[in-house]
């Protein structure tokens, strides 16, 4: 399956990548409407400081902790993609603790969130690879191995 | 302040109805323009830095911003303009010698715009390139100018060696020290693909380049950085630079802040020394002596690569071209008054050297006068804009055309002019590893395909409305030409009727 791949060589740090991620899942048509004068809760993260960024997402594992590990079951995976069921979620914060990536956080309503690839939001494609500059992360197939 | 003070050229205007604060302007302006206040919880911006390069504006994710040129003004004075007065008090305030990149940005003449194509009407029929074979593929070298038999009676079909084109155009000279390691990178496998030639320029060839080597001019200029027997056997051709379009007659100082790492090691000269390249060869001061370094180039490898004499435009470029073309050289490059460079005096940039259309023009005719167009080829570069431009030059006796600006401005060159500061927004000018990143030899090696195949579709269209369905057909072929608005003199040396004619 398709997934959000980073080369971290040519990202710029300009965290763009977050703040279309938080547009995109706002549900709402017009950037500035969804993000002025507002924090953002982005499901990407740009790590680490001058020489070296790179942008971390939700990777989707083949055999997710997250998954497993989530008290109330709110996390499941269909068609490869590792969903939130945010209805179910009741806030214990253990996917936060297990997930190595750090690819689970609370929304801005304390809820958890994570990165579902923009796939039923209206973008259909991630909107952070769209929208990077550099080609740094990409959404691509690639055999599992790699 | 006071006495020094000048105005700032660009204000910065943010639309802070839409500006979502994200920052992302500032982190990418390498000249510091925009930060943003805690305390007014705003960005705000330091005009006074901004060389309007237009990326903070690409990159703004709601297109909060634009660069407009300041209103600020000195009184109107036609024949002391504001520009210049301003370079009076830089002047004044530095004692230096102005400087400037790219290329010459005065309102002289384009003698391109100056000259239209013709087109067949009922008795002579256009070709549909997309119907029929249209050829582009030309040949860079010295062609037989006769016929020649062996004893057995047959012809003798070797030819002195040759460089192949899959379409009249190859990227110029821009080293690697002036441009970056992704910039080059970029280039050398967009030529690769393109099947053309780019230039390493004087910095000597960086090892990981070497595979690129069938599509690589290496050059050997006078300060010969970089320069040893496996560069100049790595290449293609091998060019030898007299001079450069934007600064006749004046040497290249790439300052050794810019000398780090790979650079140093490419060019063969320690960290942190300047790269100075003086204004001659300190080895030639006549044809003869030319011809000795082309033979010298020659013998290095074999002779099984052409060699190129590259020389700007000047005011008797025929005379000299003519000695080059008895000099053993197999092509010649001409480089007219409005080619780019990382770096040049400004007064040398703006008042120095010829077009490059009148430069061709005199050389095409010259050497056919006397003889000897066999003898070589004739690449003309300095602000080849276009395929139109490709085209006319085509007709007006050039084999090929350098084009290097163009292929920056594919690159993300926003032609801000300010190469010689070293902080590139682009990527492109500069190797600061943070700003060289910013250029992604995937993206700009795609980007340099599609610009070079869509000149090429272009060509072909231009050349079947001509009725010509081949580029070879096309050479020197001036009867295609005219001219609109050009004086007698003008038109003479052109080698064109005016429209109408
Ligand atoms: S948008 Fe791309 S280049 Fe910018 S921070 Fe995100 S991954 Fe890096
Ligand atoms: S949230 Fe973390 S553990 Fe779960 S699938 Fe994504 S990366 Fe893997
Ligand atoms: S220098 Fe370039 S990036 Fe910086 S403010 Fe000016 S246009 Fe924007
Ligand atoms: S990039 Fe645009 S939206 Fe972001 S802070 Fe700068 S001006 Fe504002």
């Amino acid at each position: 399956m398709k997934r959000v791949y980073v080369n971290e060589e040519w990202c710029l740090g300009c965290h763009l990548c977050e703040y279309n991620c938080a547009y995109a899942n706002s549900g709402l048509k017009d950037m500035v409407v969804a993000l002025k004068d507002k924090k953002i809760f982005p499901r990407i993260r740009v790590e680490g400081e001058d020489r070296i960024t790179f942008a971390v997402s939700c990777r989707h594992c083949t055999d997710p902790i997250c998954v497993k590990s989530c008290i109330a079951g709110a996390i499941s995976k269909r068609d490869g993609v590792v969903r939130i069921d945010r209805n179910k979620c009741v806030g214990c914060l253990t996917c936060v603790l297990v997930c190595p990536y750090g690819a689970l956080a609370p929304g801005e309503d304390g809820i958890m969130q994570k990165c579902e690839l923009c796939l039923d939001n209206a973008c259909g494609a991630p909107a952070c690879v769209t929208g990077c500059p550099n080609r740094a992360i990409v959404y691509e197939e690639r055999s599992e191995t790699q | 302040m006071g006495v020094e003070f000048i105005y700032p050229e660009f204000e910065v205007v943010r639309n802070y109805d839409r500006c979502i604060a994200c920052r992302v302007c500032e982190r990418q302006c390498a000249n510091e323009v925009h930060f943003y206040s805690e305390e007014r919880g705003v960005m705000i911006s330091d005009e006074a830095k901004c060389v309007d390069c237009q990326r903070c504006v690409s990159l703004c994710p709601t297109r909060a911003l634009k660069i407009v040129k300041s209103d600020s003004t000195l009184r109107e004075n036609a024949n002391w303009q504001n520009d210049t007065i301003k370079e009076i008090y830089k002047q004044a305030n530095s004692g230096g010698v102005l400087l400037s990149s790219m290329g010459n940005p005065k309102p002289l003449p384009v003698y391109w715009d100056k000259i239209l194509i013709n087109a067949s009407q009922v008795t002579n029929p256009p070709i549909d390139p997309l119907r029929e074979p249209m050829e582009t593929q030309v040949f860079l070298g010295k062609k037989p100018s006769r016929i020649e038999r062996g004893k057995d009676g047959k012809i003798k079909c070797e030819l002195p060696p040759q460089i192949a084109l899959s379409l009249p155009v190859m990227f110029s000279a821009m080293s690697y020290g002036s441009i970056s390691y992704n910039a080059h990178a970029s280039l050398a496998r967009a030529a690769t693909e393109l099947g053309i030639l780019y230039n390493t320029g004087e910095g000597g060839l960086h090892e990981d380049f070497y595979k690129y080597g069938k599509n690589t001019v290496v050059q050997v200029a006078s300060g010969r950085f970089g320069v040893h027997e496996d560069y100049l056997n790595a290449g293609a051709a091998i060019e030898i630079k007299m001079g450069q379009g934007a600064k006749p007659g004046i040497g290249g100082h790439l300052p050794g802040a810019k000398i780090v790492g790979d650079v140093s090691r490419t060019r063969m000269i320690p960290e942190r020394s300047d790269a100075i390249s003086p204004a001659p060869h300190h080895d030639i001061y006549s044809i003869e002596d030319l011809r000795q370094l082309v033979f010298s180039l020659k013998e290095a490898t074999q002779y099984k690569k052409p060699v190129i004499v590259k020389v700007a435009a000047v005011h008797n470029i025929a005379a000299i071209a003519s000695g080059i073309a008895r000099s053993g050289a197999d092509v010649i490059a001409i480089d007219g008054f409005r080619g780019g460079t990382g770096a040049a005096p400004t007064r040398i940039r703006d008042n120095v050297g010829i077009p490059v259309e009148l430069a061709l023009a005199a050389v095409d005719k010259r050497l056919r006068d006397e003889g000897i167009r066999g003898n070589v080829s004739l690449v003309v570069g300095g602000s080849i804009r276009s395929a139109a431009d490709v085209i006319k030059a085509v007709a007006l006796g050039a084999d090929a055309c350098y084009v290097a600006t163009a292929a920056l401005l594919a690159l993300g060159c926003h032609l801000c002019r300010t190469c010689q500061s070293g902080k590139c927004n682009w990527g492109i000018a500069t190797q600061r590893p943070d700003l060289v990143k910013r250029l992604n030899p995937d993206i700009g090696s795609a980007r340099l395909v599609n610009l070079m195949t869509a000149w090429r579709h272009e060509i072909m269209e231009i050349m079947g409305g001509m009725g010509i369905n081949s580029i070879e057909a096309l050479r020197g072929n001036r009867l295609m030409l005219r001219g609109v608005g050009l004086n007698e003199k003008e038109l003479e040396i052109l080698g064109i009727s005016h429209a109408g004619e």
